[in-house]
């Protein structure tokens, strides 16, 4: 049940793309790596599109399904009262564009993946962890790291 | 020449004024700030990757622990979720309750929020009033879900139990007096001098900034959008209620103040509405999969104690798909994303908390002013670490 809006967006975006699917009202897009930021501008400012509004981004781990990882947009339009949902199935290693300069509340989302699940965006003004540490290794959110935390029965002893 | 040379303090983990364990770096020209970097992850208790190892029931409890001034509010948020996930629809009577109770919680956070933002520009009285109030709308929610802090009030299909016969009596008696009380606060704070020059053409946020940025909830409608997920993504019936959404114009702190002052005695029309068109009928959903059998039932028949044993143990497989569902908490939108992959838990939980955009946004609003107020901007946004960190 693909809607107006939606077969404008394909209509522009013929080989990005990839299928359009619907699940309890939720449309979702499924996007190529190669040109997402040209997707979400057009996205952000075409006026019945206007999706203004990142509610979401985050990244899930499908290991062991190839590709590897999936990142995950949720958009709103504050003037057309829709939600969108964007994924965008990508291999472990490689990096996707930074989606910063449509949406400044991209920042920390884009951080907080980075720090979750190892996937590197370009073009990101400051990518560092967020919720866990500098010196953290591994990421957590990743299918193979263990739930207990990595050194959960080792001894805390700060170097002096 | 004189050399210009900017210092660099630290604000926090510890500061009272940063609300939990908030670390803000900032370079200061003398009293005025350059640049501010919040530094989150302190609290961080891995919400996310737990929910991953448990059973779609046993995630509520957790919930709890994200905003823990919203217990309520966060466990609707979640259990809303899995329902669409499921695809079932609760009976009236749940709906309203959920309403009421999510709308006392949101008077309750908002009585912390008023107390500590007071506090923090010093106006220590209104601590001890809303103080006060936040217990006697505590009692309530103790008195129907057993809980103060984490009730854990809610169940995916419905509620863990039916309200009180008292119920109605005690909102209502409590209801009867608020109102007057917040007018009395009011006096305390909304035409003191102190108080507008302290927050007045403070911390601004435009409009469309705050869109930009994510912010949600009081941060943004303060900017002056009339933007709320009630209105705008109806769920739980709110439909069927007559409030109205006010907004701020210039998105300074004062009018985030006002709108969450504001916000307070809609959420009491709310409750009023909600209490006196109370609906008959069940509190759980009709629905075997998920719902568990009444106790009578178990005590009696072997096919129920079997069906409770299933439910406890080993949870529901709900369909493969992916749901995002969001409801307007106290700070703002609280989003939950599920996905799942037809097992009996969650293959991926993202959670998307208001007070983590919110705060993205605080360096916007606090670079060019005045040190002492990064800590009115702070209080204005009304951030909870409990739900940036998970």
């Amino acid at each position: 049940m693909a809607k107006g809006w939606i077969d404008k967006a394909r209509g522009q975006f013929p080989t990005s793309i990839l299928k359009v699917e619907t699940f309890r009202d939720e449309t979702t897009l499924v996007v190529k790596t190669d040109q997402i930021l040209e997707v979400f501008t057009f996205l952000f400012q075409d006026p019945d599109l206007s999706y203004d509004y990142l509610t979401d981004l985050c990244g899930v781990d499908y290991k062991p399904r190839k590709p590897r990882f999936e990142v995950v947009y949720h958009l709103c339009s504050t003037k057309h009262d829709r939600r969108l949902r964007v994924k965008i199935p990508l291999e472990e290693g490689n990096s996707l564009a930074s989606v910063e300069s449509v949406w400044k509340a991209a920042n920390w989302y884009e951080r907080e993946t980075y720090d979750m699940l190892g996937i590197r965006f370009e073009n990101h003004p400051d990518l560092k962890r967020i919720l866990t540490w500098e010196d953290f290794e591994g990421y957590p959110l990743r299918k193979d790291f263990p739930v207990k935390g990595k050194d959960f029965d080792k001894p805390f002893v700060p170097e002096l | 020449m004189a050399e210009t040379k900017f210092v660099t303090i630290n604000m926090g983990p510890q500061h009272p004024a940063t609300h939990g364990v908030l670390r803000l770096v900032l370079e200061l020209d003398g009293e005025v700030v350059v640049k501010a970097t919040p530094h989150v992850g302190h609290l961080h208790r891995g919400v996310e990757k737990l929910s991953e190892t448990k059973t779609y029931h046993q995630v509520i409890p957790l919930t709890d622990r994200l905003d823990y001034t919203n217990g309520i509010g966060n466990n609707l948020g979640y259990v809303l979720t899995v329902e669409k996930l499921l695809g079932i629809e609760v009976p009236k009577r749940a709906q309203y309750i959920r309403v009421a109770i999510a709308e006392l919680q949101r008077l309750a956070a908002h009585l912390i929020w008023l107390a500590t933002h007071a506090l923090d520009i010093g106006a220590m009285t209104v601590l001890f009033y809303c103080f006060r109030d936040r217990e006697s709308i505590l009692r309530i929610i103790e008195e129907v879900s057993g809980g103060r802090l984490t009730p854990t009030y809610f169940r995916i299909g419905g509620l863990s139990k039916d309200v009180p016969e008292e119920f109605k009596e005690r909102v209502m008696d409590f209801l009867g007096d608020f109102p007057r009380r917040i007018n009395e606060y009011e006096t305390l704070l909304t035409k003191n001098v102190i108080w507008m020059r302290r927050t007045k053409k403070v911390g601004i946020l435009t409009a469309e900034d705050a869109i930009n940025y994510g912010a949600s909830g009081p941060t943004l409608r303060g900017s002056g959008v009339r933007w709320d997920v009630r209105k705008r993504f109806p769920y739980s019936g709110y439909d069927e209620f007559d409030f109205e959404i006010p907004i701020g114009e210039v998105g300074d702190v004062y009018d985030r103040y006002m709108v969450r002052l504001e916000e307070m005695r809609q959420s009491i029309r709310i409750i009023q509405q909600a209490v006196e068109n109370l609906p008959d009928g069940r509190f759980m959903a009709d629905d075997p999969r998920v719902v568990l059998p009444p106790k009578d039932d178990v005590q009696r028949d072997i096919d129920a104690l079997i069906r409770q044993f299933k439910i406890v143990s080993e949870g529901f497989e709900p369909p493969e798909g992916e749901v995002f569902m969001s409801v307007e908490a106290p700070k703002g939108e609280l989003g939950f994303y599920i996905v799942s992959d037809g097992s009996n838990h969650p293959y991926r939980i993202k959670i998307r908390t208001p007070s983590f955009m919110n705060l993205s946004a605080l360096p916007k609003m606090v670079e060019g002013g005045l040190i002492a107020d990064v800590v009115s901007t702070i209080g204005s946004i009304d951030i909870v670490l409990g739900e940036i960190d998970r």
